[in-house]
Formats: C-alpha cells, sequence, structure tokens
C-alpha cells in the first residue's frame, strides 16, 4: 500500500518532468533571435514573419492591463473584507469569491464577450478586462490572508497611539503585508499569462504586426500556441513548440518564485506575533 | 484554508477630522465590494441575455436534444453533456485515488527533508498553462498512447464493450488523461494539507494500539478529514468540467456519441471554444452562450456545495478541538 502510495507521487512528479522535457526538446530547436524579431505569420510564408514578437508584445500588454485592474480591487477588497466588513460580509465576500474562481474561464470569455466586444470589436482592453476577472480571487483571497496574519495587537496599538483606523490600515497593516502582496500579484500575472480560453472571445483575431494600441486586438502567446497545435502545418506546430517553451519558463519560473517568496513572507510576519 | 477574522471591529477613530479618514478608506475598500457584487450580477445576466435566444427557442428540450446542425439551425446538448460527464468523472476516477495516495505520501510517507519540494512540484503541475498541456496532449502524448497504451488495452480488455474499438491520438480517453493530470494537483495538495492537520494523537494513539501505517491511514485519517476529501474532489470535478482549451485540443470535436472510449467526442465547454469563432447564425451564438449557462450552473452548484461541506468540517474539527 505504501508502495503504491510513493508510486503516485513518482508518476505525478514524472508527468511533470515529461511535460517540460517534451516542451523543452521540441521547443529549443525553434529559438532562435528570430522568434523575438519575427512578427507573426500565416501559414508560415517564409521570408516572412515566423516570430512571436507581436504576441509577447500583446501578452505583456494585456497581462499589464488585467494586473492594473485586479490589484488594486483586489487589495481594496481584501482590505474591506478583513478591516472593515462585519463577519458575515467578510463571509460572504469569501465565498463570493471562491465561486468566481470556480466559473470556467471560457464562460468568463463569454461574459465578456457580450458586454465588451459585442459592437466595439476586439480589443486588448477587453483582453485585460477578461483576465483580470480571471486574477482577483487569486489576489484578494491571497491578500486577505496576509492581512490576517498581520497581529491584532499592532492594529491596537495604533489606535492606541491615537491614529485613525485609515492611518494604521496604510501606515502600518499595509506596509508589513505588502511582501503577501507582491508574491499574490507575481502568481497573478503568471496565472493569467497562461490563460487562453478569455483570449479567444476578446482578441481571437489578431494582426500579424507589432499592435500597441489597446483598443485594438493584439497577438498573445497562448493564441498562438492554441492556434499553432491545431494547424497542420509543421512551421506553425515548431512556432508553437517555441511559444510553449517561452510561456511554460515564464509560468513555472513566475509561479516558483511567488510560491517560496510567499512561504519565506508568511514566516516573517509570523516573526512579528 | 483560510484564517480566522478577528471577531471584534475596532471602532472608527473618535475625532472628527480623522473620522473623515477612516470614513473615505472604507467608502472606497467597501466600494471594492459593491464592485464585485456587481460583477456577479453582471456575469450570470450578460450571459443568460446572450443565451436567451436559444433558449426561448429549445428550452429544457436543449438537454435531451442530440442534434447540433448550424446548417439547419438545430441544437440539443445531450451528446455534450455525456462527454462532460464521462471526461470529467473518468478523470476523477483515476486522479483521485491518485490523489489521496499522494496527499498520503506528503503527510506521512515521504522523509520530511523531501516533503516541500515535492508538494511544491506537485503543485507545479497545476501552473502548467491548460494550452501548453493540450499541445503536449495532442502531439507527444497522443500518438505515444496510441502506440503503445491503448492497443495494450483493447487487446486485454477490449471484451468490455465500450472499451473496444481503435486506437487513436485523440477523443474521451485522451481527453480523460489530460483531465486527470490537471485535477490530480487540485486534489492532493488538498488532502496533503488536510492529513497534515489530523491531531497527532490520534495517529499515534491508533499505531499504539498495533495498527499498521496503512490501516492508521484507513481508519484514522481518511474518515477524520472525509468531508474535505469530498469537498476537494468537488473542486477537482467542477475544473475537469470547466476545461475548455487542453479539452477541445485533444478530444476531436465529434458531432454525436463515439462507440468506444477511443473515439472522438465533444465536451460542452469545448464545444464552445472549437465553434466560438465560426458560427454562422445567430441561434447558433445563442446556443453556445446556452452551454455556458449550463457551465456556469453547474460550476455554481458544484462549487458551493464544495464550501458548504468544507465549511461544515471546519465547524466540526473547532468544535472537537
Amino acid at each position: 500500500m505504501e508502495g503504491l502510495a510513493t508510486l503516485a507521487a513518482i508518476v505525478a512528479i514524472a508527468v511533470l518532468a515529461i511535460v517540460i522535457i517534451s516542451v523543452a526538446k521540441k521547443g529549443l530547436p525553434a529559438l532562435n533571435v528570430d522568434l523575438f524579431t519575427q512578427v507573426t505569420s500565416t501559414f508560415g510564408i517564409p521570408g516572412q514573419g515566423g516570430g512571436i514578437k507581436n504576441a509577447i508584445i500583446g501578452t505583456v500588454i494585456m497581462t499589464a492591463i488585467a494586473t492594473a485592474i485586479s490589484v488594486p480591487l483586489g487589495v481594496l477588497l481584501a482590505i474591506f473584507s478583513s478591516e472593515f466588513a462585519p463577519a458575515r460580509l467578510a463571509l460572504i465576500i469569501r465565498i463570493t469569491l471562491n465561486v468566481l474562481a470556480g466559473v470556467p474561464t471560457i464562460v468568463i470569455g463569454v461574459f465578456v464577450f457580450g458586454l465588451l466586444v459585442v459592437g466595439n470589436g476586439y480589443s486588448a482592453y477587453a483582453a485585460g478586462v477578461a483576465l483580470s476577472i480571471v486574477q482577483l480571487p487569486v489576489v484578494a483571497r491571497s491578500t486577505e490572508e496576509v492581512l490576517l496574519l498581520v497581529p491584532h495587537s499592532l492594529r491596537e496599538a495604533g489606535m492606541a497611539l491615537g491614529a485613525s483606523r485609515a492611518r494604521t490600515v496604510l501606515t502600518v497593516i499595509l506596509p508589513t503585508a505588502v511582501g503577501g502582496i507582491v508574491t499574490a500579484t507575481i502568481v497573478a500575472v503568471a496565472r493569467a499569462a497562461g490563460e487562453t480560453a478569455p483570449l479567444l472571445f476578446t482578441t481571437g483575431i489578431f494582426a500579424n504586426a507589432v499592435v500597441t494600441d489597446p483598443t485594438k486586438p493584439m497577438a498573445s502567446i497562448p493564441l498562438v500556441i492554441f492556434q499553432g497545435s491545431e494547424s497542420p502545418s509543421a512551421h506553425d506546430q515548431e512556432v508553437a513548440w517555441a511559444a510553449a517553451l517561452v510561456l511554460l519558463v515564464g509560468v513555472l519560473i513566475g509561479s516558483s518564485v511567488g510560491r517560496l517568496l510567499s512561504l519565506r513572507s508568511r514566516r516573517r510576519i509570523e516573526q512579528t506575533r | 484554508m483560510a484564517t480566522e477574522t478577528p471577531t471584534q471591529r475596532l471602532p472608527l477613530s473618535g475625532h472628527r477630522r480623522t473620522r473623515y479618514g477612516d470614513l473615505a478608506l472604507r467608502g472606497i475598500t467597501g466600494l471594492a465590494a459593491v464592485v464585485l457584487g456587481l460583477l456577479m450580477v453582471a456575469l450570470v445576466y450578460e450571459v443568460a441575455r446572450e443565451a436567451w435566444p436559444s433558449i426561448q427557442e429549445f428550452g429544457a428540450s436543449f438537454l435531451t436534444g442530440t442534434e447540433w446542425n448550424a446548417v439547419t439551425d438545430v441544437y440539443g446538448a445531450r451528446d455534450l453533456i455525456w462527454g462532460t460527464l464521462i471526461t470529467s468523472l473518468g478523470a476523477l476516477l483515476i486522479a483521485v485515488p491518485m490523489s489521496i495516495a499522494i496527499g498520503v505520501f506528503l503527510s506521512e510517507l515521504a522523509p520530511r527533508a523531501i516533503r516541500t519540494p515535492v508538494t511544491m512540484l506537485v503543485e507545479l503541475l497545476a501552473a502548467i498553462p491548460s494550452v501548453v498541456l493540450g499541445l503536449w496532449g495532442i502531439l507527444v502524448m497522443g500518438p505515444f498512447v496510441a502506440q503503445h497504451i491503448e492497443p495494450f488495452i483493447i487487446d486485454h480488455f477490449g471484451w468490455i464493450p465500450f472499451l473496444d474499438g481503435y486506437p487513436s491520438n485523440q477523443g474521451l480517453f485522451m481527453a480523460i488523461l489530460v483531465l486527470t493530470i490537471m485535477v490530480v494537483p487540485i486534489v492532493a495538495s488538498v488532502s496533503r494539507e488536510l492529513f497534515t492537520n489530523v491531531p497527532s494523537d490520534l495517529k499515534q494513539g491508533s499505531l499504539a494500539l498495533g495498527a499498521t501505517r496503512w490501516e492508521m491511514v484507513r481508519s484514522v485519517m481518511i474518515p477524520q478529514v472525509g468531508g474535505g476529501l469530498v469537498a476537494a474532489v468537488m473542486l477537482g470535478f467542477g475544473r475537469a468540467i470547466g476545461e475548455a482549451i487542453a479539452v477541445t485540443q485533444v478530444i476531436g470535436g465529434s458531432n454525436s456519441r463515439p462507440d468506444s472510449i477511443w473515439g472522438p467526442a465533444d465536451t460542452m465547454a469545448s464545444r464552445i471554444a472549437a465553434q466560438y469563432a465560426g458560427t454562422a447564425t445567430h441561434l447558433q451564438r445563442a446556443s453556445l452562450a446556452y452551454l455556458a449557462v449550463l457551465l456556469l450552473a453547474f460550476s455554481l452548484i458544484v462549487n458551493l456545495t464544495a464550501q458548504l461541506i468544507a465549511g461544515r468540517m471546519q465547524r466540526r474539527m473547532r468544535g472537537a478541538a
């Protein structure tokens, strides 16, 4: 029995290793300067494009828009839930965030499509909004956890010294929790960079050129991978593997760094207790 | 999982000037909460609104209709619902025992030094973007499974009707495998947390009475965390139901039920992803939105049930402590 449990763990890690190695093996040959300096091309027409420059730029811009929306909103939500809301309301907020976290991302795509795309067309703003909805529960829950870890005695000390609630929160609580907020942001960015379904509905058709205007649709790394995986062209598949390698490395590093930092900041906060 | 909110709310400050600062902060953060509420309402409303033409046209018969035809403009989701259930339940069938085993391994069996690194590795599996998993699934795992694993199963278990067929690197089985990879980290990390929190005097007591380690796991740990495990499994189920991208990449996108587990099929989420771009008629688009409504309802029910079970379990553990 114990052997089976060990075997299960080994299989899980083996799958992780196999996926990473496969992506590396297939992606590395296609990893060259062209990948980062050329834009995407249709049907792999030689001499034209063959890279993912516009996709990288697009993903960076759209993820930035999403993070700019979800982090302030999530932090404010967490502050409300941990400092001001009565216990029952805080519980409702937590339940709602968990529900939102469980909504399939394709449904979120359909939602933002009807809200922002119909009548206005695809745009990076719409993609940013859709991605921010995916990020919001991640940011809000992690931030709330960190805020709750800050010992109550710090808040009471602030009050005892005559500071208002607002000042205590802004100058004592938040700085103590800022490490946790940063790591929550890193994890949220890693999450948003890899989401594909929301992008299908908000920036599904994009130009084979670098676009920096957020009111227009932009290429994105996940969509390049998605379209490449379904394409019969070997060239498209090659580009997809290379893009997958770039995305995988970024996302795995981001998630690991976020996880490690959060462990460390949590330990540090608990030492102030 | 989440820590307790402080049960006492400190009062707002006394002075008039500082009170305005407090009110402002409370107002702004409260506004964030209102935005959240509006978001949820808007989500349900908007998706339902997009689906309305199809809901009006087909009503409940959408759930039992088997035809999905853009030419005749007739849409029915029965085979998609079937595909969703088969792939998700199939994934759970493999993932749940595996995840519980991993949870036991990480909380009891593994040498202390490797517990944190291995836990992080298992959780890293969850961070793999689904589109990358799908790419790997269709181009690497698919051919491998079709050449080595499927023939083996067909040869030895093909007498079971549903398992008899032709190997393929797309289809229900591939979707089940991909979903399993996605569900395992979720259920395993929750199991590990649950098992780690079982009071050690319960575990030691059982061992002192002569139980083997496996007997201790089976008769003490698993019953102790039972509710939490159910909640974790439901969360994994919700994840599997909603996965669109990786599934659509590997499942083969067929319009009807396949004869065997090796044949192409489709799920609700994957159908939306596959057809979103090329909808020929308004009714088709509305029908895809109707699928989204069904997915939303499923995920709401599964999620709320999981939270209910988890909350009840937490209360019981606190009461017993």
